[in-house]
């Protein structure tokens, strides 16, 4: 099986198969002596040679990372054969959702549609579990939509204002 | 001895008092509220009752129904933990009214010290050293103007009542008086419901030294030595240890001697601690007093070897103290780290959700309090705190040691922790010379994180891996059972989430 991995942005090119239980492995065509054994779920014991690590998977939202020692790396796996799985990547221009990092409750709106904003500026500030939040905005623009009025209650991933 | 104590709180605290029940003996008695059903202090305890929604004012804020849960059980005291109920006059008396023992200083012992201005009239009467400023409420900005010139800039405004940094404003200028008495007061009215703000000369980079006291029902009083708490966020303790570095035996004796008087002068029993400002000199200046165990309670039992937990129960038993001032040692170091369920990549936002996947930290000098378990759902409604990793070993150089390797062992999947940020404290060398005062985490948290140049083997590593979970498919992840299992929880904290209340933790 060819795998098209991304870790952190960057894209390598892997031939996993496995037969008896043993591992043959090549990684951007470069032959790794790779041994495995599954813990449990999320927890695998890697030997690559002799070297020895745990790796820890997590799943939060829609992202997938996987932990090596005490570092965490955003993981994407696809097979290549399988192109509809690609995900274009965002870019900077066009509009841009601002989403609720979490539920909670938006307590105060510091800006109204049509005002300008700088990258960083304050939009709205949501409050979770006794704390107070601001959420910025990711880019320089105008503050296109704001979905969100004091007082509402918000889930995570909702659409709270739009800046373009 | 009390054969059925009920235990009026949730988290790590309550499973420790469970978990000191058991220890002498005794039933425990949990409470829950709608959201906690499978929290795990309910799996601990002997008895668990229903008290109702998961906004706390509806449960573990209401004292009728957790009175009512008392009267049915038959519990003969209550453990109110820290937070909630543990600070309330009102309940320690309603307790008391009902015929329960209250694991606590009785409701006059805390109305003197509950409001700050009052405390600070009562200890100046008996010689504790104050910061300058007013023990009383301000009754105008005018007057906010005149104190603040004769005391000199910087001050601080603070609520009367307050507590966990709420209603409190730090003012470099006259110009910026106005507005930040108004801003205090609104807040403290909100938080507290009381509006009493006063003023005190700002020390600039204090230390925050905290000193726990012991006293029985038959007029013995001793302190137990100090907790260093100045690594603080927004006026939250982040990291405690015991003892401070700064304090010498002749310091702790003296800083004890005044606790111990400030106790005494409010007729305080049982456990409690005298929190107090320590300047760039080493004057110390009485703060105020929780009456109340302490989250970081376990670093004075690391120290001392006493569990104070066993000793408030003990005493509301009506024992004597079992020990004398000169019977308490301070043996090694102790240092606590707040695990708590928020994001230090999205500044700190609290991050509820379903833990996949937990590895505890263990081996030598490891001791882990803890209110969460693999497969639990951590709610939005309360405080995030989820597990107290605390470590112990014969000096500070070796507790920094031990607990820097368990925070490399240890590792919560499926929620976001501020794990990190203790990896981060640990390694900075202000920290491991103890250059600490308050303001040391807002610094440390500015200046940026030197990202080291990844030519380490690590990504290859992640993307073999990475691989490997996709070619051995759902047996290696516990995503497939998270969609299942996992939704239906999530919707029911979200409609929660609306009645969720601000008032859990500062009451």
């Amino acid at each position: 099986m060819v795998y098209d991995v991304t870790i952190d942005g960057r894209s390598y090119r892997l031939e996993l198969e496995r037969a008896d239980g043993r591992w043959s492995c090549r990684l951007d065509g470069r032959d790794v002596e790779v041994d495995a054994v599954l813990a449990r779920p999320d927890l695998l014991s890697l030997r690559i040679g002799n070297q020895a690590y745990e790796i820890k998977s997590e799943h939060i939202g829609n992202d997938w990372h996987l932990w090596v020692g005490s570092g965490r790396f955003l993981c994407e796996v696809r097979d290549p054969r399988a192109l509809r799985n690609r995900i274009r990547a965002a870019d900077d221009r066009g509009p841009k959702k601002l989403t609720a990092p979490m539920p909670g409750k938006v307590v105060r709106v510091l800006v109204r549609e049509g005002d300008t904003i700088e990258a960083g500026g304050g939009v709205l500030v949501v409050e979770a579990m006794k704390m107070q939040n601001e959420i910025k905005s990711p880019k320089k623009g105008t503050v296109r939509k704001m979905l969100a009025t004091e007082g509402i209650a918000v889930n995570a991933g909702d659409v709270l204002a739009i800046v373009e | 001895m009390f054969k059925k104590i009920l235990i009026a709180n949730r988290g790590e605290i309550a499973v420790r008092v469970i978990r000191a029940c058991h220890e002498m003996g005794i039933a425990a008695i949990a409470v829950y509220s709608d959201v906690d059903r499978a929290a795990l202090h309910v799996r601990k305890a002997e008895e668990a009752y229903a008290i109702g929604a998961s906004a706390a004012a509806g449960s573990y804020l209401n004292i009728q129904k957790i009175l009512d849960v008392a009267r049915k059980s038959g519990a003969e005291a209550i453990h109110p933990g820290y937070g909630f109920l543990s600070e309330n006059a009102r309940f320690a008396q309603a307790c008391a009214d009902a015929g329960v023992k209250f694991i606590g200083p009785t409701a006059a012992a805390m109305e003197a010290m509950g409001s700050k201005t009052r405390a600070r009239q009562a200890m100046e009467r008996v010689g504790v050293p104050l910061v300058p400023g007013t023990s009383r409420g301000l009754d105008s900005v005018e007057q906010a103007e005149e104190v603040a010139e004769h005391i000199g800039y910087p001050v601080m405004l603070k609520a009367a009542a307050g507590g966990g940094g709420k209603g409190m404003r730090l003012v470099y200028a006259r110009d910026q008086l106005r507005s930040a008495l108004e801003a205090a007061r609104s807040e403290a009215e909100r938080s507290f419901g009381d509006g009493e703000v006063y003023i005190e000369k700002a020390i600039v980079n204090p230390r925050h030294i905290e000193m726990q006291v012991l006293a029985d029902e038959h007029g013995n009083t001793i302190y137990l030595g100090e907790r260093e708490c100045s690594l603080q966020r927004r006026h939250q303790k982040v990291l405690e240890e015991a003892p401070s570095p700064v304090v010498d035996p002749e310091m702790r004796r003296r800083i004890g001697e005044v606790a111990v008087r400030v106790a005494q002068a409010a007729n305080y029993t049982n456990a409690g601690t005298v929190e107090f400002l320590v300047d760039q000199q080493k004057n110390f200046y009485f703060l105020e007093m929780n009456t109340r165990l302490q989250v970081e309670h376990p670093v004075t039992e690391l120290v001392t070897g006493l569990d104070l937990v066993h000793l408030q129960i003990r005493i509301a038993a009506g024992e004597k103290l079992p020990l004398q001032q000169e019977d308490v040692q301070i043996r090694g170091h102790a240092m606590e780290c707040r695990i708590y369920a928020e994001d230090p990549d999205n500044n700190y936002f609290p991050s509820p959700g379903k833990i996949t996947l937990l590895l505890a930290a263990s081996g030598p000098g490891i001791r882990r309090d803890s209110g969460m378990y693999e497969g639990w759902n951590v709610p939005m409604d309360y405080d995030p705190l989820l597990e107290k990793l605390i470590g112990y070993g014969g000096d500070r150089e070796q507790v920094i040691a031990r607990l820097t390797r368990a925070l490399n062992e240890y590792f919560v999947g499926g929620i976001k922790t501020n794990i990190s940020l203790f990896r981060r404290i640990l390694a900075d060398a202000d920290f491991r010379a103890a250059r600490l005062d308050t303001g040391f985490l807002d610094r440390m948290l500015t200046r940026k994180v030197e990202v080291a140049q990844d030519e380490s083997e690590a990504p290859h590593v992640a993307a073999i891996a990475a691989g490997i979970f996709a070619a051995l498919g759902n047996s290696a992840s516990s995503v497939g059972e998270r969609a299942n299992g996992g939704s239906a929880a999530q919707d029911v904290t979200t409609s929660h989430w609306k009645d969720a209340s601000r008032r859990e933790g500062i009451a």
